[in-house]
């Protein structure tokens, strides 16, 4: 059975709630944190997401009007089977209303299909398929954070501008890597940029020197790195030894986050290049939530953006369905609700979400600091550029979700 | 060298075993048939019932031609990925569905068996386990699997056209009415002649082979045939979980059929049937705790080899002297 | 054409790893009649104890390089002694099934205290850096994993086939009633031929530290790449699987500079074409 964490005192609410002679039927909400506990992405949603899902709680103040609301939360190894079984039983026998987190693309579109077929909600802000709101969009999912066709909008039409105009991409051979391969040398193609060619290595590749060796062939400025998870640690780390920075050319990770370079480590990662639309270094209200989630984190790590994504995702959730009433139960009707009202929260600012499921925020290109210029624990990123929320994911108007042709 | 303990008492008094075997396969139905009225959640013991006949099917194999497959996972996930890709994209009816699954795996099986079955022992479970890393790859990048997104919301359609599936507590009916029906395949196949020749290829395969067996050929087709009987447990997986995913491919998967087989008793009727239930339910409770599950298939792999060869239903067999 | 002798040279670094590996294999096979599918995840700890060593003790990897294969041949020994030792006499998949479940086990207790992304291990400092050999820029730890693991393949080679402790290994793999006859505690020199091969996988693991992330599942999905390996060279000489093992990372190497979607598969093709052609193996006596 997936752990309960009963987020609040209990006591207190019912105690409210009899004083106040108010049957709390429709104020009752359960929330389910799907993400990976104890695998590659642990670290980026896992245990910490949870955290998040808890201050999201809290900060909406909603216990002290009487909502009781609970979190559940569980492992689904990465695997969509073992998703989905969570996710029906979740919704069957845990009565759960909305999903959060859901990190993982394959298991993302498996709750996808499983929260439009039982009504109820999931705001993913793990997965990174961009198919989310593209083919696969639904009434009940919203898109938080990222996806991949942001990436590569983002890192690829950046770097052109930036002088990186010669590319040659690093790509794990299946769905996932060719995905990014292609949305990216067509952003860089569109910017200007010429792309040299690309090797593709299978997936979970221990010794990636074979592919390094063509790279550094190609003499492409830009090396783009279309893996994710231990094959990009590991390329970038190999690339180090085989002087592929040191010789000139730049990585773009198209999929990385802090906790990559957090286990990479500085002297590794320095100058590499990404997008995030998270940094919690990027002013005092990021800043102020990462103090607080790093205390209560095990780690003592600081948050990520698919943890914030979490957070901030559930602060709009809360809002709307307090200026509804409650009645969280049908969940077609809440995201709908959802995109009615502009977002604006403390981590990401302001945004809204469109038609198609897609929430949008502005994009941040990152550079990776040299062991010297960071001055601490944790501070890792060079603010490069910033592309403006409606430049940086897939405009409308090349979006095939069905929900815009009504 | 002692053969796998397997507690197939055999050639002794046949008809008072039959009639053990009986009633516990009327005992076993009556409580399956009650499933629902229970409030035991219906989908995980649908989950379970797939996992029981991909154990029985698995232990076939080496509970009766000793052959230990480490890659029984392949013939589960091609069964899967078929017949999703079958239902979803073209669109096919169910039982059409499944009988592709099923034909694919057993056609898997048979040019992987052709390949396998020459060498024994130890090797047949590196062959095999090599073999379905190999698909393992090819599915990995097939277009049609969706990498590691898989095969997302498969329709579950009408059964014949008039049994809707989308209904849990028909589509129940219909997973175990499958399941029966792999059962008694299987336990028919058994009590068969050509069940009684695998024994004695696994007893001693030279003195079969002197005898006048052509060995190889009886091993390839309980090969195919534990395939195909895989194959419609990955195909009738797929209207449970309404989805295809390198899960079912991986070799995590082939080490898991070995355990519910072994937790099960290899050899044994029943067997694999106990030990999916008790891996599945493990699996469903110890869910939030990651890693664990793993560690923990590990120990009791370790502890079942060392103290419990005959597994559950073989102990409980032994101590009766019955055979079930 | 450059590129080629590039790719020649990458492969038969990966080919030093598929050796040692495919040995530490052969060795216990020869002698206990067990595969070892624990071998992946020894390899893991052997990379792990170099990093505690690091870490914890600030022991360099020259000390690594001694004292990992000793801590794993121990925990090896301990095996061996505790479980592995109870199954003579059994049907060898019991070995199989045993070693799969204590890989199990050792993967996930690595994956629940250090999680799956891996702890970074650097390259030692007299190491570093490369040479350009105007064909290609090879790194100079590169190189030395080649040359390592070769001297220590043959080294290996050389005890079990040429000294009079090989020679009594041998005998007993054939007959170990008679060598018990001479004297000779055969059980005390299974337990150490497992720990010699155990030793070999944790070497591997701290060669490979350096080169990728020292991960839980490092070797979880090598060992089924390196049992394809044995099965192509087949299990009854030594110098057979140090030869395959290299041959086929170099076949690996090629595969991905002229077709590199095929380079994960081509290993299990060619066991598939070797089976078919001749099914006991290369080197491989009848079974």
């Amino acid at each position: 059975m997936p752990k309960k964490i009963s987020a609040l005192m209990l006591g207190t609410a019912l105690a409210l709630a009899a004083a106040t002679g108010a049957v709390a039927q429709d104020k009752n909400i359960k929330v389910g944190v799907l993400t990976d506990m104890s695998g590659l992405y642990a670290d980026l949603g896992g245990p910490g997401s949870v955290i998040a899902a808890q201050m999201a709680i809290e900060d909406s103040g909603l216990a002290a009007k009487g909502w009781k609301i609970d979190i559940v939360s569980a492992d689904h190894q990465n695997k969509p089977d073992v998703g989905t079984n969570i996710g029906r039983q979740w919704i069957d026998v845990e009565k759960v209303d909305i999903f959060v987190d859901v990190l993982n693309s394959g298991v993302g579109l498996a709750i996808n299909n499983l929260a439009k077929e039982k009504n109820v909600v999931m705001i993913n802000s793990g997965a990174a398929t961009s198919d989310l709101t593209n083919a696969q969009c639904s009434p009940n999912t919203i898109h938080w954070v990222y996806d991949t066709y942001m990436l590569a909008n983002s890192t690829g039409d950046a770097l052109v501008k930036a002088g990186g105009d010669s590319w040659y991409f690093l790509t794990a051979d299946y769905a996932f890597g060719h995905a990014l391969e292609r949305d990216t040398s067509a952003v860089v193609t569109k910017a200007g940029g010429k792309v040299l060619g690309a090797v593709k290595h299978p997936l979970n590749t221990a010794d990636f020197s074979s592919f390094l060796l063509q790279a550094q062939a190609s003499k492409a400025k830009i090396v783009g790195l279309s893996n994710a998870g231990g094959d990009t640690t590991n390329s970038i780390k190999q690339a180090a030894e085989f002087g592929i920075v040191k010789g000139g050319q730049k990585l773009a990770g198209l999929l990385l986050f802090i906790t990559d370079v957090h286990s990479l480590g500085l002297n590794v990662a320095q100058g590499l290049n990404f997008t995030e639309t998270f940094y919690w270094d990027l002013n005092d209200q990021t800043r102020a939530f990462a103090k607080k989630f790093s205390e209560r984190s095990k780690t003592k790590a600081m948050p990520s953006m698919v943890q914030a994504g979490v957070y901030s995702g559930l602060i709009h959730y809360f809002k709307v369905l307090e200026a509804n009433g409650g009645n969280p139960k049908d969940g077609a009707k809440v995201v709908s609700l959802m995109k009615n009202t502009k977002t604006d929260d403390t981590l990401f600012g302001k945004g809204e979400i469109q038609p198609n499921g897609r929430k949008i925020h502005p994009a941040y290109l990152f550079e990776v600091k040299k062991p010297a210029e960071s001055k601490g624990p944790w501070d890792y990123y060079k603010l490069v550029g910033t592309t403006p929320a409606d430049k940086a994911f897939r405009p409308l108007s090349e979006s095939t979700c069905p929900l815009l042709k009504k | 060298m002692t053969t796998l303990s397997t507690s197939s008492a055999g050639n002794a008094k046949p008809n008072a075993l039959m009639r053990d075997e009986m009633w516990a396969f009327l005992v076993m139905t009556a409580l399956l048939v009650a499933v629902p009225f229970s409030g035991i959640y219906p989908f995980f013991v649908m989950q379970a019932l797939c996992f029981a006949l991909f154990g029985c099917a698995f232990n076939l194999l080496i509970g009766y031609g000793g052959l230990l497959s480490f890659g029984h996972a392949m013939f589960l996930g091609t069964a899967g990925y078929v017949t999703a890709h079958a239902l979803k994209v073209w669109g096919v009816s169910p039982e059409i569905g499944i009988v592709l699954g099923v034909g694919a795996s057993a056609a898997l099986g048979l040019i992987t068996g052709l390949i396998a079955i020459r060498r024994q022992g130890i090797y047949f479970s590196m062959i095999t386990l090599a073999l379905s890393q190999l698909i393992y790859f090819i599915y990995l990048q097939a277009p049609f699997t969706h990498g590691e997104d898989g095969i997302q919301g498969v329709p579950q359609g009408m059964l014949f056209g008039f049994i809707d599936l989308s209904k849990p507590i028909t589509l129940y009916y219909v997973v175990l009415a499958f399941f029966l029906l792999g059962f008694l395949v299987i336990y028919r196949t058994i009590n068969s002649p050509f069940g009684e020749v695998l024994k004695a290829i696994r007893e001693n395969e030279p003195r079969a082979i002197s005898l006048g067996y052509k060995a190889d050929q009886y091993k390839l087709m309980a090969f195919v045939l534990s395939a195909g009987l895989v194959g419609l447990a990955g195909a009738v997986k797929v209207f449970v979980a309404q989805n295809a995913s390198l899960t079912d491919v991986h070799w995590t998967m082939s080490g898991e059929v070995v355990l519910i087989a072994l937790v099960g008793g290899l050899g044994t009727v029943f067997g694999p049937v106990v030990g999916a239930f008790i891996i599945i339910a493990m699996q469903q409770y110890l869910a939030s705790f990651g890693q664990w599950v793993l560690v923990i298939q590990g120990v009791i792999f370790v502890v079942c080899v060392l103290t419990f060869r005959r597994g559950v239903i073989g102990e409980i067999g032994h101590y009766f002297k019955r055979s079930l | 054409m450059q590129a080629l002798y590039a790719q020649l040279l990458v492969g038969l670094i990966n080919g030093s790893f598929y050796a040692l590996l495919s040995l530490g294999l052969a060795v216990i096979f020869g002698m206990l009649n067990i595969i070892n599918f624990a071998h992946g995840a020894l390899y893991m700890m052997g990379a792990f104890v170099a990093y505690f060593l690091l870490q914890y003790l600030g022991l360099s990897y020259w000390w690594a390089l001694i004292f990992a294969p000793i801590v794993v041949g121990l925990f090896g020994v301990l095996l061996e002694r505790t479980m592995l030792q109870w199954l003579t006499g059994l049907d060898h998949l019991y070995g199989l099934l045993l070693t799969f479940g204590i890989a199990l086990i050792v993967q996930g207790l690595f994956q629940n205290y250090f999680g799956s992304s891996g702890l970074p291990y650097a390259i030692p400092d007299l190491l570093k850096g490369g040479v350009n050999l105007g064909f290609m820029y090879l790194p100079i730890y590169r190189g030395w994993v080649v040359v390592f693991s070769l001297v220590v393949c043959l080294a290996t080679w050389y005890m079990i086939e040429k000294t009079q402790l090989g020679a009594y290994l041998r005998a007993a793999t054939e007959n170990p009633t008679l060598v018990r006859a001479f004297g000779i505690n055969v059980p005390r020199m299974i337990t150490l031929t497992y720990g010699l091969g155990v030793g070999l996988a944790a070497l591997a693991g701290v060669l490979s530290a350096p080169i990728n992330q020292v991960r839980p599942l490092m070797g979880a999905d090598l060992i089924i790449v390196v049992f394809a390996v044995v099965v192509i060279g087949g299990m009854g000489s030594i110098m057979g699987s140090i030869i395959t093992g290299f041959a086929l990372g170099v076949i690996e190497g090629l595969t991905k500079y002229f077709y590199p979607e095929a380079s994960n598969t081509v290993v299990f093709v060619l066991m598939v074409l070797v089976l078919l052609v001749k099914p006991t193996g290369l080197t491989g006596r009848a079974a």
